[in-house]
């Protein structure tokens, strides 16, 4: 999968939880819960979109490596490698 | 005119689905009512046979005001039709599914079939609306101005007839959130339990060890609730905040506190909530613990008693046994009405709350 059907994939859920956020806009190094103003549901939401989208488990303990865009992106990208 | 809680003082008839004469059975909607926050289906308490209509499509009235009257089979005197109201978006399964699939609020539409109901071609209009991105619709701004309105008049009654006192303690988190990990590590993640759980489950437990908070205050009297119903504060995407109740939090298990956190959630953020949620809660949890914020004193929402608080979790200095450490903490506060309780129950409950939190695997 390649780096921008993971992005597609991201910002297809994001819009889900957020419907009023602009993934696209948002800077690859911003904490992704303060500048969508989602919450522990929605980011559990996030979670579970992407298990089901991307079929990727992300453990609560790496919850800490994909604070950001950018974190997440790469997280994604070498777990699907 | 069914009251939806502390901040509904009127409501506007929209629909009558039925005329006098009519035979009814309990659990009927027989009109609906547009209030500040949605639109109400009315459904009727009692079956019978609908005698009068007496309020008129377009009117608005208080909140107590007899909408109908029904009456029993077998029964001469005629009697008023108090109802408990549902909120239901009316939307057809296709346009839910679209809703659903274009990841859209079914709020967002607008229903063109007859009695407002959506279809999918609103759900699609709505859809490639939000697409244009423009910058406010009336209708959201409307649907804003009304929920402000309705926190202003339960927030300015509360501030004006409760006399608050406000207690905080702070709480090791430790055991309760290595219980949550190892419970998440065997979970699939759709299964995963958040940290607020153990919270509101902590909550009600402590709300048995201490029933006095559990409670209204009406005519100078507390009333003491058997069912704890947890009205847990969500604040809404648009701006603002409602309060549903988990209905019986305390004989759920942290499974089905989940699965009921979840249900209300989505629902409360897509104005689909039901009127006993609305209006049966009997205590307040508000939350703070995603943002910045360590310590939340809260306003009660009349007739309720008590509103607890919680802040972020926070890694802090702790010393237990003499022995220094670094801790997850919470701190948490209680709001309480000083006509109903004093003080020393309030320091009671957080005491109580404390422990619970501390035996996380009785919770």
């Amino acid at each position: 999968m390649s780096d921008a059907e993971i992005k597609n994939a991201v910002f297809k859920i994001l819009r889900r939880i957020a419907p009023e956020s602009k993934p696209d806009q948002i800077n690859t190094d911003e904490n992704l819960r303060e500048a969508l103003d989602i919450d522990s549901f929605d980011f559990l939401n996030l979670m579970i979109g992407l298990n089901e989208g991307l079929n990727i488990e992300i453990p609560e303990a790496d919850y800490r490596k994909v604070g950001t865009l950018g974190e997440l992106m790469r997280y994604l990208a070498s777990r699907l490698k | 005119m069914p009251s939806l809680g502390a901040d509904m003082q009127e409501g506007t008839l929209i629909e009558w689905n039925v005329k006098p004469g009519d035979q009814i059975k309990r659990g009927d909607i027989i009109g609906v009512v547009r209030t500040e926050k949605a639109d109400i289906e009315v459904e009727v308490y009692h079956g019978g046979v609908v005698d009068q209509l007496v309020a008129k499509v377009g009117e608005t009235l208080p909140v107590g005001a007899v909408l109908a009257v029904i009456r029993e089979e077998g029964e001469a005197a005629p009697k008023p039709a108090l109802v408990p109201p549902v909120t239901r978006l009316r939307a057809s399964p296709l346009a839910r599914r679209a809703a659903q699939e274009l990841g859209i609020d079914l709020a967002q539409a607008h229903g063109t079939n007859p009695h407002g109901e959506i279809n999918e071609a609103d759900v699609q209009r709505a859809a490639e609306a939000l697409r244009k991105a423009p910058p406010e619709v009336p209708a959201a701004a409307e649907f804003r101005a009304g929920i402000r309105r309705a926190i202003a008049l339960a927030m300015a009654r509360s501030n004006r007839e409760i006399p608050h006192y406000y207690l905080e303690t702070k709480i090791d988190l430790s055991r309760a959130l290595k219980f949550l990990e190892a419970q998440n590590q065997k979970r699939s993640v759709k299964d995963r339990l958040l940290h607020v759980i153990l919270l509101i489950k902590a909550v009600a437990q402590a709300l048995r060890d201490v029933p006095e908070l559990n409670a209204y205050w009406v005519d100078d009297q507390l009333q003491q609730k058997e069912a704890v119903h947890i009205g847990f504060a969500i604040s809404l995407r648009e701006g603002g905040l409602v309060v549903p109740a988990i209905l019986h939090a305390g004989r759920k298990n942290l499974d089905e506190l989940m699965q009921a956190l979840r249900d209300l959630i989505t629902r409360a953020r897509s104005g689909r909530l039901r009127s006993s949620e609305i209006t049966d809660a009997t205590v307040t949890i508000t939350n703070l613990g995603d943002l910045g914020v360590e310590t939340v004193h809260g306003v009660i929402y009349p007739p309720q008693v008590a509103l607890i608080g919680f802040g972020r979790v926070i890694e802090s200095p702790w010393t237990e046994n003499g022995m220094l450490g670094i801790r997850p903490i919470v701190t948490a506060t209680l709001a309480g009405d000083h006509r109903a309780t004093d003080g020393h129950r309030g320091a009671q409950f957080l005491t109580a709350l404390n422990q619970h939190l501390q035996e996380p695997e009785k919770l």
